[in-house]
C-alpha cells in the first residue's frame, strides 16, 4: 500500500525519460539539417522572382559553391542582368558588371541593401557561420506544417555580431529539412520569414527546391526562389573562386 | 517741458544711464534676433524649395507616402505630364527631378575598388538651354574645381568626397545602386567638377548628374521621381494652394496610389509648422521682450524712485501735484526709451546688415539631422526689423516707470515733514 503512492510519480518520470529519448536534441536536429542542406560543393541553377509594387521580374542564375565560404554566381537572364557576377570569399563580396567592366567590392552599410531588389540582403548571403556555433538552440514544440510533423527549434544568439538575434525554425521531423523559418530582431520584431516547399530527394538527400523569402518590413508578396537544377559533389575548378574569373 | 526734462536726463546721469543701457541692450537683442531668425528660416525654406520640395511638387501618392522616396514608385509618362502642366499652369516653371542613392566607387589601375562611399544623388536638367536648375540650386557658385557637366556621362561630385578619396577632375567613378525596377545599376561617370554647397545634408557624398543620364542609368526612360514647380513671383502659400487644388482635381485619383498628386511646400517635410513659427516668432519675441524688460525697468524705476524719494517729497511739499510729478516721470521714461530704442535699433540693424552680407559659419554645430539647414547662417533685415525692437523698447520703459511711479500717489502730504525730517 505504501509503495502504491509512488507509482504515478515513477510513471511521470518514466514518460519524461522516454519523451527525452524520443525527441532528438536541437543540436542533433540542426546537424541532420546541415547534412541535407550543406555539401562539400554544389552547382545549382535557379530562378528568383521579385514581386515589385508595379511588376514582377524573374532572373536566372548559376551558382558554384564550395562549403560555406566560397560561392560564385553568374546571372544568365534577363538581358540587363546577363553577365553580372558575384564572388563571395570568406567575409568579402565582389560584384562584376560587364556594362562598366568594373569589379566592385560591397562592404559596410551597402551589405544591408537588397540583392537585385529582392527581399534578401547581401548580409543575408554573407552570414555563413554554422547556426550551432552562434546560437543556443532548444526544441520548444512539435507542430504540423503542410501536413508534415515538424520540430520547432528556437535559437538565441550567443555572439554579438549577428544579424538576427533570434531564429525560429520548423524542421521536418522525418526528412530533416527546414519548412519554415522566422528571423527576429533583439526587440522581438519579426524581420524575415522563409517558407520552403517542394522537398525532393536529390543525390540521396532531401532538399527543398522552392522557397519564398519575405522581408516583413517591406510590403509585397516576398521573393520566390526556385531550384531549376542542382548537383552535389562536382569537380569545380579552383579558378572559379578568383577575382579573375569575374571578368571572364 | 521736454527740453527741461531732456536737460535733467543729460545732467543727472544716475537717473538715465542705467535705463538707457538696459533698453539699448534689449533692443539690440530683439532686432538682431529677429533678423537672425528671419534669415535662417528664409534660407531654410529656399534650400528646401530648391532641393527638396519645390514651391509645389508632383509625385505619385505612393512616393509621397514612402519614407525613402523610392524610385520604384516614380511617375511614368512624365514627358506628357510635363507638357500638360506647362499648358495648365504656364506661369509655373516645371522641372523633372530624380533622387537616387547608392555607392560611389573609385577604381584603381586594375579596375578594382580603390575607394568607395555612400552617395546621395540628384538628377536635374543641366543640358537644356532654358533650364534654370543649375542657377536655382546654386550649382555654378558651389563648384570648387572643374565645371558643370556639359556632356552625357559627366557628373559633379561632392568636394568632401573628392578630397577624402583623392578623386581628381576627369577621373571616372562608378555609381552602384538599384534601378527603378530593382535591378543592379552600374554606371560610369566622368567627374567634370566638385561642389560644396555648405550644407551638411547635401555635401555628404553628393553626386549631381543630368536628368537624361539618370534616366538611362536607373532604367527610368520617360519616368521621374518628382516634378518640381517654381512660382514666378516666389513662394506664396495661397497661390501654391490654388495650383495644388486645381491639379489634384484634374489628375489625382485617390484609389490609384500611382496617380500623380501635387503637394505644396508647406505640406512637405513638416515645413508648415516652421512657416507658422516664423510668422509668430516676431510677436512672441516682442511679448517676451516687453514682459521681461518691463520687470527689469520696473525694478530700475523702483530703485530710481527710492533714490529720488526725497526729491519727490520736496516737490510735493512745494505744492507740485502728484499727477504732474507722475506725468513728468512718464515723459522722462518716453525720452529715455526713445534714446535707448534709437541707439539699440541702430546697433541691432548694423549687426543685422553685417551678418546678412558676411554670414556666420556655424556648420560644425549642426551636424546630422534630416531637415535641410544652411551651414552659413545669414540674417535678413526686413522693414519689420526697424520697429520690432523700437516699440517694445519704448513701451517697456514707459510701463516700467508707470508701475514704479504709482508709489507717488501713496505719499501722504501730512507725513512729508516727518519724512523729510524738517
Amino acid at each position: 500500500m505504501k509503495n502504491k503512492k509512488y507509482i504515478p510519480s515513477l510513471f511521470i518520470v518514466l514518460m519524461l525519460v522516454v519523451q527525452a529519448f524520443a525527441q532528438p536534441t536541437a543540436k542533433a536536429i540542426l546537424d541532420k539539417v546541415d547534412k541535407n542542406m550543406s555539401a562539400d560543393n554544389m552547382i545549382s541553377e535557379s530562378s528568383m522572382t521579385v514581386h515589385g509594387k508595379r511588376n514582377s521580374r524573374t532572373m536566372t542564375s548559376k551558382t558554384y559553391k564550395v562549403g560555406d565560404k566560397q560561392s560564385f554566381t553568374e546571372y544568365l537572364s534577363p538581358a540587363r542582368e546577363q553577365g553580372t557576377k558575384m564572388l563571395k570569399l570568406e567575409d568579402k563580396l565582389w560584384i562584376y558588371a560587364p556594362s562598366t567592366d568594373r569589379t566592385i567590392q560591397i562592404s559596410g552599410h551597402m551589405l544591408r541593401q537588397s540583392v537585385m531588389g529582392s527581399d534578401m540582403s547581401y548580409e543575408d548571403m554573407m552570414d555563413d557561420r554554422k547556426l550551432t556555433d552562434i546560437y543556443d538552440a532548444v526544441v520548444i514544440a512539435e507542430e504540423m506544417i503542410d501536413e508534415r510533423n515538424t520540430y520547432k527549434v528556437e535559437m538565441i544568439a550567443n555572439v554579438v555580431d549577428v544579424t538576427y538575434y533570434k531564429r525560429v525554425v520548423w524542421v521536418d521531423s522525418e526528412r530533416f529539412v527546414p519548412l519554415k523559418e522566422e528571423l527576429f530582431a533583439k526587440s522581438g520584431q519579426l524581420l524575415k520569414q522563409t517558407t520552403l516547399k517542394e522537398v525532393k530527394k536529390i543525390d540521396g538527400r532531401w532538399f527543398p527546391t522552392s522557397m519564398v523569402y519575405k522581408d516583413m518590413m517591406k510590403q509585397g508578396k516576398g521573393t520566390e526562389f526556385n531550384i531549376i537544377s542542382v548537383k552535389f559533389n562536382q569537380d569545380i575548378p579552383k579558378y572559379i573562386f578568383t577575382k579573375a574569373a569575374l571578368k571572364q | 517741458m521736454i527740453r527741461f526734462l531732456f536737460k535733467g536726463i543729460l545732467r543727472d546721469k544716475n537717473r538715465s544711464v542705467l535705463p538707457i543701457i538696459v533698453v539699448t541692450l534689449g533692443v539690440i537683442l530683439t532686432v538682431f534676433l529677429s533678423t537672425w531668425i528671419k534669415g535662417i528660416f528664409t534660407d531654410m525654406i529656399d534650400i528646401n524649395a530648391n532641393f527638396s520640395t519645390g514651391h509645389v511638387k508632383v509625385a505619385t501618392a505612393a512616393y509621397f507616402e514612402s519614407t525613402n522616396a523610392a524610385n520604384d514608385l516614380a511617375l511614368l509618362d512624365v514627358d506628357e505630364l510635363v507638357t500638360n502642366l506647362k499648358t495648365d499652369f504656364p506661369t509655373v516653371d516645371w522641372n523633372k527631378r530624380i533622387n537616387f542613392g547608392g555607392l560611389l566607387d573609385v577604381a584603381d589601375e586594375n579596375g578594382e575598388t580603390r575607394a568607395q562611399g555612400p552617395a546621395a544623388g540628384q538628377a536635374v536638367d543641366l543640358f537644356s538651354p532654358d533650364s534654370k536648375e543649375a542657377e536655382r540650386m546654386n550649382i555654378i557658385n558651389s563648384i570648387v574645381k572643374g565645371q558643370l557637366p556639359s556632356h552625357a556621362g559627366e557628373a559633379l561630385i561632392s568636394d568632401d568626397f573628392a578630397e577624402r578619396f583623392n578623386v581628381a577632375v576627369g577621373e571616372e567613378v562608378t555609381l552602384f545602386g538599384s534601378t527603378m525596377y530593382g535591378s543592379m545599376m552600374f554606371y560610369n561617370f566622368v567627374v567634370s567638377g566638385t561642389v560644396r554647397f555648405g550644407n551638411q545634408l547635401l555635401d555628404r557624398g553628393a553626386i549631381i548628374v543630368d536628368i537624361t543620364d539618370a534616366q538611362i542609368a536607373l532604367d527610368m526612360e520617360n519616368a521621374a521621381g518628382e516634378i518640381f514647380g517654381f512660382l514666378q513671383e516666389g513662394y506664396d502659400t495661397e497661390i501654391a494652394e490654388e495650383v495644388k487644388v486645381a491639379f489634384n482635381a484634374k489628375y489625382y485619383n485617390e484609389k490609384d496610389e500611382f496617380s500623380p498628386k501635387m503637394e505644396q511646400l508647406n505640406d512637405q517635410n513638416g515645413l508648415s509648422e516652421y512657416l507658422v513659427l516664423i510668422d509668430s516668432m516676431s510677436g512672441i519675441m516682442s511679448f517676451i521682450f516687453i514682459f521681461a524688460m518691463s520687470i527689469v525697468l520696473w525694478n530700475t524705476g523702483l530703485l530710481g524712485g527710492l533714490r529720488r524719494y526725497t526729491e519727490f517729497g520736496i516737490r510735493l511739499a512745494l505744492g507740485e501735484e502728484k499727477k504732474h510729478i507722475y506725468r513728468s516721470l512718464i515723459y522722462e521714461a518716453i525720452l529715455i526709451g526713445l534714446i535707448g530704442s534709437i541707439i539699440g535699433s541702430a546697433i541691432g540693424l548694423g549687426l543685422g546688415y553685417w551678418v546678412q552680407n558676411h554670414g556666420l559659419q556655424l556648420g560644425a554645430s549642426i551636424q546630422g539631422g534630416s531637415m535641410m539647414m544652411p551651414t552659413v547662417f545669414r540674417t535678413m533685415v526686413t522693414p519689420e526689423a526697424f520697429y520690432i525692437g523700437f516699440i517694445p523698447g519704448l513701451l517697456a520703459m514707459v510701463i516700467g516707470n508707470a508701475l514704479s511711479g504709482v508709489a507717488i500717489y501713496k505719499r501722504q502730504t501730512a507725513q512729508l515733514f516727518k519724512e523729510l525730517e524738517v
